[in-house]
């Protein structure tokens, strides 16, 4: 891969696809679809190529040398700024065993959402140039190496998503767009503050001897990069680090979503566009998980060490609580946003266990919760364009009616309650074994545990009340069968349900070595650092 | 045949049903017929099965077959060193028993179902239910670790869910398999954490791994402790699994499902798993944990059979006996009688099987009726049901001849032994009792179902027998409940080839201060290969055995006679009136008929308490949490508003004000601008006095 920038390629890939569609004319919907549609597969090609060219044995993580794709330069540099010397700002992107999945995770999700998106007829330019845009912000979040530049993307993914949702949303969606939006920023506030912090903090040497502050998140991660009274700086024993770490965490928890911090998500979900929710519970999500593990957990990891038995204890909460929520909803598409709360928990518990097992089983879940999810949305879509409500009592004995759809939410539905030979086992049983590994959180696990009891008891109750007993004869002409286009959007996931429950070193081999890595520098650095260290 | 061809033809025959599932689900729809093709895999599949078993006991009798890959690696991970997860298969001689076991029944039931389920809309999915329930059970018997175990577990669950589920346009079927799925997570959950808290130690689920740690000395987190809890924990899964108090409930209401999946899944086999769970990890259970398993075993046995007792409908005496059975099976694993153990399991399935399958033909000929009070006589109109019948209750009922009174006085005579050596009289007492009841309640349905007059002059006329396919599989596993097939010497079992040959208990790996004493043979070294049983545990046992033969024998024959004379005193003869006696014990006949209102309890506490708690912390993260949310957007815009208020008339006030008041001061002040130098120099002249009037003093 030599001197091509696949991973800005892959980036920006949709933005062209944006600008192309705002010169075509508004009344040509279906050519601005398929437009949507194909650079969406080119996504998808591009990330093939990635995997295929990806070195398995790479760690990245903390080290510049093993990152893989690798495109850096100078982005911004405003020199002779006062006290503040040189701003510099790199443009770097990478990827590693960590970003990868998620890269993966992005380009079919995107694809799957374009699909799913065929059915939208109002100002059709408006929300592909949006969600077009949406696509470069995501995977900019997940390629880039440089907090400013991460930051960038993550701002960027805001503005369309406050509009796809604003516009193109349900009864209440101004509502939950504003909620959605405020709740990020507010997130967003801390992230930026915590961001700035750093960068007074820490410093790089360039090539002409001189010494800058940087952005540059792999320097962030070695202690001996600090100055030794930046407010920040390990060194410092006056450090800020504690606090710092809790706000860039509330920032990143808000996008899991974490309790308390979840509201804005049942809102935006039922508000949301069909494919507007898929992109919300298949990436966005785990936008706020991927940066724990991206940036706080590397650049604090003696924090992270102390902090870990309440990062478990927020996942437990998250797993019961969610699921309890769960159970007591009525309205299918606010039920399947609670059970994202639920199966998040078990990305965050993973993650505080701090060991092989538990992260790439967080990451593992990371990956299923998306296509799984995903597919639970697309589920819940194909149900409220026929009928028009969302009602779970309101339906019944839609196994005979629609056998085919049947088929398809059964798997989806046992996906998620962590049956063996579905993805959704393998991530959540990973977490499990390293949460349990780890004596501190021991017990926290076991009740965590119960998740997968009250997991199987919402989704079977509500594959019990929608698909068994007497058909509702109100529903007899307007729900037929899945048509091809939704054989379409399930078609893929299931393949990758399957096949991943199956043959889940697939994807557990593409993390591996990054994780381990992780694990190792955790391990290394989570004692604190020492002068001596450096 | 080489171990090669062995572990190949085993993942064949494992495959094989799951081909089966795949082609008739897909296809199912579109060829009518292919359903045959399931029945024929799972013939070929029962053929291989023999083929292996034969290989594996004439040539590996005392050998176990191993074959495992790795799944999944972690390659060198930080501060333990290589972790992978292997998958693997091990054939022993439980194993091929096992799989003739469950490859017989299955296929016997393919067949039944043939005719049985011949009207049903969704008959090509029926097959291939069954054809992913056989796979997944016999994924469980040829497992070697802990990981795949519960993978197939988890998946037998789900084809019991579907199949309990079958006719899911009812109400009851649907609930009935949403509670089988969710009773086994509980005891799923269990089991779980006791896999994590071996694989926690040993980075291994393999058995064989596991146990040689144990026995090496390597406890789990240390202690004997952790032993006990590792050991209690996956049992959770057979509590589950099999059926036992307190997660029995679901079974009973499994009987929803069609009446061929009663005889294959919720009889037979897959709720054997639970035994075959215990029976895997037998040597690593502690003297207490395997006291815990006894008691839970003993309890289910005697607390299932009180219900049978009073049941009215056929299938639901069959399931509570099937309940009972199991408990027995458990019970006598946590006393030690492993051989005996799986000796019934195995002894069972096939009479059980034949029950079910005999009242399936009983309730195939009477339209869909299953109530025993609306039977009787039926004898005369369905003579090979009736026969294949009286056959299996003899066997259950444990009398001479039969295989059922092998196994059944293998395990009375183990209770017995282990009372004598642990002073645990109880667990014996609760064995013979059982043993009564169980006679009782059979012949009590034999003798409403089939004998006497019948009661509903209407359906007994359109009673009639079964067609071949049907009544075949009732001869074949009739046939396979009488003695000879496992000894020559019908009343003692211990001439077996089964339990002296072929199943013989294995040697614990448990610490001695953990253990039962009579558990540990003191001489395993030069014994570990001999074929002869016995050695295996210690003189003591084995005298204690010896001991309780006799005994036990005589008083199981006692009591079963006692408890069919009792019924056809009350039921055939009709000397004594079961209403009155229903009506001296008023409550304890309530309590029995609702099945000690278990349902009711759990359906006020856990379930109900579960969703009352899903509601109230709905309300919470409605009102309270977004509340907090909602409410401080509120105040911030109650604030901004303030802050506008403020903008409007206090900050743009000051600025309007400094404007207004520019303009009246300048206003005002504008007669003063003249022009005139004249008027300037006056105000000069007097400004400079008032000056000189003020600082003067200076």
């Amino acid at each position: 891969m030599n001197g091509i920038p696949i991973l800005s390629l892959i980036t920006f890939l949709p933005v062209i696809g944006m600008i192309l569609i705002l010169f075509m004319p508004s009344k040509m919907a279906r050519e601005i679809k398929i437009t949507s549609l194909i650079i969406t597969f080119l996504q998808i090609i591009l990330a093939a190529i990635l995997l295929s060219n990806f070195n398995y044995s790479a760690g990245g993580i903390y080290e510049a040398s093993s990152f893989q794709f690798v495109e850096k330069f100078q982005w911004i540099k405003i020199t002779g700024l006062s006290w503040i010397g040189t701003v510099k700002v790199d443009y770097f992107l990478g990827a590693d065993g960590i970003s990868l999945p998620m890269l993966l995770l992005t380009a079919l999700v995107s694809f799957i959402a374009v699909i799913s998106s065929w059915s939208i007829n109002k100002s059709v330019k408006g929300f592909f140039a949006l969600f077009l845009l949406l696509d470069t912000g995501m995977m900019g979040v997940f390629v880039a190496l440089d907090f400013f530049l991460f930051y960038v993307f993550w701002e960027l993914m805001l503005l369309p998503m406050y509009f796809l949702i604003g516009i193109w949303g349900g009864p209440r969606k101004e509502y939950a767009a504003i909620k959605f939006f405020i709740y990020t920023l507010f997130g967003s506030v801390f992230m930026l503050l915590v961001m700035i912090a750093l960068y007074f903090s820490a410093s790089e040497t360039l090539a002409d001897g001189t010494t800058v502050f940087t952005f540059n998140l792999l320097t962030l991660m070695d202690p001996t990069n600090y100055t030794t009274n930046g407010i920040l700086s390990p060194l410092n024993p006056n450090n800020y680090r504690l606090a710092a770490y809790i706000a860039l965490f509330v920032g990143f928890a808000i996008k899991i979503p974490m309790f308390p911090f979840h509201t804005w998500l049942p809102d935006a979900h039922v508000e949301a566009p069909t494919p507007i929710s898929v992109i919300l519970a298949g990436v966005l999500l785990k936008m706020g998980t991927y940066g724990i593990l991206r940036i706080s957990f590397p650049i604090f990891p003696e924090i992270t060490k102390d902090l870990s038995y309440y990062i478990a204890l927020f996942g437990v909460i998250n797993i019961i609580y969610g699921a309890l929520v769960a159970l007591a909803q009525k309205d299918f598409k606010k039920l399947i946003a609670y059970s994202s709360v639920s199966h998040m928990g078990y990305v965050l518990l993973g993650m505080a266990s701090m060991s092989t097992t538990g992260i790439t089983g967080a990451i593992f879940q990371m990956f299923n919760h998306g296509t799984i999810t995903a597919m639970l949305f697309l589920i819940v879509g194909v149900i409220y364009d026929r009928a028009h409500t969302r009602d779970i009592n309101s339906f019944g004995g839609l196994a005979n009616k629609m056998p085919v759809y049947t088929f398809f939410v059964t798997i989806a539905f046992f996906a998620a309650i962590g049956l063996p030979s579905l993805s959704g086992f393998i991530s959540e049983a990973l977490v499990f074994v390293g949460a349990f590994g780890v004596e501190e959180i021991r017990v926290l696990t076991m009740i965590g545990t119960l998740g997968i009891l009250l997991g199987a008891a919402y989704m079977l109750w509500t594959l019990q009340r929608i698909f068994f007993g007497e058909f509702n004869k109100k529903w007899d002409d307007v729900l037929t069968d899945i048509t091809f286009r939704e054989y379409a959007m399930f078609i893929p996931l299931t393949i990758i349900i399957v096949f991943l429950g199956i043959y889940p070193s697939a994807m557990l081999d593409i993390m591996n070595a990054s994780v381990n890595s992780l694990v190792e520098f955790l391990a290394k650095n989570a004692q604190g650092f020492t002068l001596s260290g450096m | 045949m080489s171990e090669f061809t062995n572990i190949n033809l085993s993942l064949i025959v494992l495959l094989l049903p799951l081909f089966g599932f795949f082609i008739v689900l897909f296809f199912g729809k579109k060829f009518p017929k292919l359903y045959l093709a399931e029945v024929g895999i799972i013939t070929l599949a029962f053929i291989l099965s023999l083929v292996i078993g034969y290989s594996k006991l004439s040539t590996y009798l005392h050998q176990d077959i191993l074959f495992s890959f790795t799944w999944i690696d972690f390659g060198n991970v930080p501060n333990l060193g290589n972790l992978h997860v292997d998958l693997g298969i091990k054939i022993d001689n439980l194993t091929v028993i096992m799989l003739f076991v469950v490859n017989l029944i299955s296929m016997l039931v393919h067949i039944y179902s043939i005719a049985y389920m011949k009207d049903d809309s969704r008959y090509s999915r029926y097959f291939a239910y069954l054809g992913i329930f056989t796979f997944s059970m016999l994924g469980i018997v040829l497992t070697d670790n802990l990981l795949m175990m519960y993978i197939f577990w988890e998946l037998v669950g789900l084809s019991s869910y579907l199949l309990i589920g079958f006719w899911y346009e009812k109400q009851s079927a649907s609930d009935a398999g949403k509670k089988a799925f969710l009773t086994n997570r509980v005891g799923d959950i269990g089991m779980f954490i006791g896999i994590l808290v071996l694989f926690t130690n040993y980075k291994s689920f393999s058995f064989d791994f596991i146990y040689a740690q144990i026995a090496s000395g390597n406890l789990p987190f240390g202690s004997e402790a952790w032993l006990t809890a590792a050991g209690i924990l996956v049992f959770l899964g057979a509590v589950g699994k099999s059926a036992q108090f307190p997660l029995h409930v679901w079974l009973p209401d499994a009987m929803e499902g069609p009446t061929p999946v009663s005889a294959l899944i919720h009889a037979a086999t897959m709720v054997a798993a639970g035994v075959y769970l215990v029976a895997r990890i037998f040597v690593m259970l502690t003297a207490d944990a395997m006291l815990v398993i006894a008691v839970v075993g003993a309890v289910t046995s005697l607390f299932a059979a009180t219900i049978a007792l009073t049941q009215n409908d056929i299938k639901k005496v069959l399931a509570y006996s099937t309940v009972s059975q199991l408990g027995y099976m458990v019970m006598a694993l946590g006393v030690g009688a492993y051989t005996f153990a799986f000796f019934h399991l195995v002894t069972h399935a096939f009479f059980k099987a034949c029950l079910f399958l005999g009242s399936g033909s009983v309730i195939h000929s009477m339209h869909h009726e299953q109530d025993i009070r609306e039977m009787g006589g039926l004898k005369k109109k369905m003579p090979i049901t009736y026969y294949t019948f009286l056959i299996s209750t003899l066997a259950i009922s444990g009398i001479p001849l039969t295989s059922g009174f092998l196994s059944k006085d293998g395990i009375l005579a183990g209770t017995l032994a282990f009372g004598q050596l642990t002073g645990h009289w109880l667990i014996p007492i609760i064995g013979f009792s059982v043993a009564f009841l169980t006679a009782f309640y059979m012949f009590r349905l034999v003798i409403l179902t089939f004998h006497g007059s019948p009661r509903n002059h209407h359906k007994y006329e359109h009673a009639h027998e079964s067609p071949f396919v049907m009544v075949m599989p009732l001869v074949v596993l009739s046939t396979l409940s009488i003695f000879f097939w496992y000894t020559p010497n019908p009343i003692s079992p211990d001439a077996s080839w089964f339990t002296s040959n072929w199943i013989t208990t294995p040697q614990t790996v448990v610490p001695k201060s953990a253990s039962f004493d009579f558990m540990i043979n003191e001489s395993v070294e030069s014994s570990s290969h001999n074929s002869h049983e016995e050695i295996i545990h210690s003189e003591k046992y084995t005298h204690a055995m010896h001991w309780a033969h006799y005994p036990a024998m005589i008083m199981s024959l006692i009591v079963a006679g006692l408890g069919i004379l009792l019924a056809f005193t009350m039921y055939q003869w009709k000397k004594i009136s079961p209403d009155k006696i229903a009506d001296s014990v008023k409550a304890l006949y309530k309590g029995s008929l609702n099945k000690w209102y278990v349902d009711e309890i759990y359906a006020k506490s856990f379930i109900g308490g579960t969703i009352k708690l899903g509601d109230i912390l709905s309300w919470f993260d409605k009102w309270i949490i977004d509340g907090i949310v909602n409410g401080s957007a509120y105040v911030t815009k109650v604030f901004s508003k303030i802050s506008g208020l403020f903008d409007a008339y206090v900050v743009d006030g000051l600025v309007n004000g400094t404007a207004l008041f520019s303009g009246f001061v300048g206003f005002n002040f504008k007669k003063l601008q003249t022009g005139k130098v004249q008027t300037y120099i006056v105000l000069v002249v007097f400004s400079i006095i008032v000056l000189f009037f003020i600082i003067g003093p200076f």
